[in-house]
């Protein structure tokens, strides 16, 4: 009976944070500027539901508009923000530190150097090659990174404990970084394209990207939800998760591969946005609890929101450029983190 | 019947042998102390068997050999209940007690109608219903203690592993948590293997002492047979006292130093 309570009261905060991702989403179409006047696009969205018919009045150059360039950037937050926050509260849980976040395991270095690499070699004009090279390079530097860095930490000691599997992270981080630094340097034409990238961007976001990552973040997303009770269990510690029969390695080793899948695919199209992984799983834990089995599925909606949100300003105080996402990101997330750490401190 | 056997445990820490050639027999509803000094091998005697230890030698249960690659066959068998247990203060108690399930639920399953009944039944023994919905922060210490025992029981293993159960109990909830484990073992037979450091506690309770000295296991018997003045000089370099009450119990108590 307690835990048909619970899990009504699960489904509740489930479908409420839908509720949320999905204004959101409507509201990050019908902010922006050009385009149809904002008050018209629930009436063509209603319009687009099968057997509903709604007269918008809205041309259809200007939906093109919407359809072709709002729309894909407002899914690409979406997928970009929900996977940051699961990536990152797997990887809290997995390591139980709060502090930790998806780039820990040297992800994003890697795929920082993959994209410096491709900017410096490239040249300035990586538009000439068939495919674009950059969110692949950025994608593999990613990957290989973590992958080294997994290598090299899990092979010292046969102990269960996972520092050195963090500090293994620390080394990659910082090497992966000195490259960059030393790459840049040689070349420093390409200094302000890397840097804009670092910052992380949604602006050019296109339908193409949106396929890009979608396999695997469908991937990493399932597979990181599955384990939202194994992550619970892993709470009471590696020795006591064992003794309950829990094969920790394994746990681990799927987990993070999992979340480092989803991570390098959305760095890859949109460059390193900061913040997400470790604001949102937190907000979620001061009101839910911390939980896995809510705090995994409310961090995907709930992160996906957050990011169209957020990206909504950028996109209209875009004179004289277009601010990086990653700097709107901690710049509303940090005060509202702030305040609801705040109100949670003196309700205790 | 044989529930818990150990045969030739060896378990080293890099060059350093913590416990060597540790053999034993437990029956069914057996309860062992292993006693010893600071660093004999104690807990790593229990904390091999729980699996959180690499060894060599065997471990079995119903006479069937621990597979060391079986996290969860290991946990079905053999229940470990920690010295310093972790405990999330913002767990409830009925999701603690599930975790004693986590052996019986597939890799990405979820817990069954059953697991929760058999939470409620362990809650209910333990005086713990009605608890459920609580978190653990608001929680005693004794209160504690029965719930990790509470989630050692949902595990539904016939071998019981305590680490100093009682080394951060007053002596009202020491005696209380030593009572239910001996109720508990006469109750269900579970088969008891703990590592104490009060002597006397361990004597009263156990049904056979074993006193390790580096790594080895030096005598075993009785308490009277166990606890003598000259073991306790040998092994743990103490002057004491061994006093024999009416009742059988033995208690030991140090000299001052000055008064040898």
């Amino acid at each position: 009976m307690a835990s048909a309570r619970g899990t009504s009261r699960l489904t509740l905060w489930v479908v409420s944070s839908a509720v949320v991702l999905l204004v959101s989403c409507v509201l990050g179409l019908m902010i922006g500027p050009a385009g149809p006047q904002w008050w018209r696009i629930p009436l063509e969205l209603l319009d687009r539901i099968p057997f509903v018919n709604v007269d918008s009045g809205i041309a259809d150059r200007d939906w093109t508009i919407v359809w072709q360039i709002r729309a894909p950037r407002v899914v690409l937050a979406a997928i970009v923000g929900a996977t940051l926050s699961l990536s990152g509260a797997s990887f809290q849980g997995v390591f139980r530190n709060p502090l930790v976040d998806p780039y820990l395991l040297g992800v994003a270095a890697g795929a920082g150097l993959g994209a410096t690499l491709v900017f410096a070699l490239g040249g300035s004009r990586p538009t000439n090659w068939l495919i674009d090279p950059l969110p692949l390079v950025a994608f593999g530097g990613g990957m290989s990174a973590v992958f080294f860095t997994y290598m090299v930490g899990t092979s010292f000691g046969r102990t269960r404990s996972n520092i050195s599997l963090v500090l293994a992270g620390v080394a990659v981080t910082s090497l992966a970084t000195a490259v960059q630094t030393f790459v840049l340097q040689r070349n420093n034409d390409v200094v302000r394209q890397v840097y804009a990238w670092i910052l992380g961007r949604l602006s050019s976001a296109t339908w193409g990207d949106v396929r890009l990552v979608i396999p695997y973040v469908l991937v990493s997303t399932v597979v990181l939800l599955m384990h939202r009770r194994l992550l619970d269990v892993l709470r009471v510690g590696d020795d006591e998760a064992t003794a309950l029969g829990t094969n920790i390695r394994r746990v681990r080793l799927i987990v993070v591969s999992a979340a480092t899948l989803g991570t390098a695919a959305v760095v890859a199209v949109s460059g390193l946005i900061g913040f997400v992984g470790i604001i949102v799983p937190h907000a979620v834990r001061l009101v839910v609890g911390a939980s896995y089995r809510k705090v995994l599925p409310l961090s995907v909606l709930l992160g996906g929101a957050f990011l169209v949100l957020v990206d909504i300003p950028s996109r209209v105080m875009s004179d004289p450029a277009e601010i990086p996402i990653g700097v709107v990101t901690a710049f509303f997330g940090a005060p509202f983190f702030l305040l609801l750490l705040r109100t949670r401190e003196t309700t205790q | 019947m044989t529930v818990l056997g150990f045969c030739d445990l060896r378990v080293t820490y890099g060059k350093h042998v913590a416990v060597e050639s540790y053999n034993d027999i437990l029956y069914s509803g057996e309860w062992v102390c292993v006693i010893g000094p600071n660093g004999a091998g104690k807990s790593s005697v229990l904390r091999a068997a729980a699996g959180l230890l690499d060894y060599s030698g065997s471990v079995a249960v119903d006479q069937k050999e621990v597979p060391a690659t079986s996290a969860r066959w290991r946990a079905q068998h053999i229940a470990f209940v920690p010295q310093s247990p972790l405990i999330p203060l913002d767990m409830t108690v009925q999701e603690y007690v599930l975790l004693g399930r986590n052996p019986y639920i597939p890799y990405f399953g979820v817990e069954t109608a059953g697991d929760r009944g058999i939470v409620v039944d362990v809650l209910q023994s333990l005086d713990l219903a009605g608890f459920e919905r609580r978190y653990l922060a608001t929680l005693s210490g004794g209160e504690i203690q029965r719930l990790v025992i509470a989630r050692a029981l949902a595990q539904q293993a016939p071998v019981l592993l305590l680490d100093e159960p009682t080394s951060a109990l007053d002596i009202g909830h020491q005696q209380h948590a030593l009572e239910l484990v001996d109720r508990l073992r006469r109750e269900r037979g579970l088969t008891v293997v703990s590592a104490m450091h009060d002597l006397t506690l361990a004597g009263m309770y156990a049904d056979r002492l074993v006193l390790m000295h580096e790594g080895r296991s030096v005598a075993q018997g009785s308490a009277a047979e166990v606890l003598r003045p000259e073991n306790l000089a040998k092994y743990y370099g103490v002057s004491a006292r061994v006093h024999r009450e009416p009742d059988g119990t033995i208690v030991v108590i140090p000299n001052r130093g000055e008064r040898n």
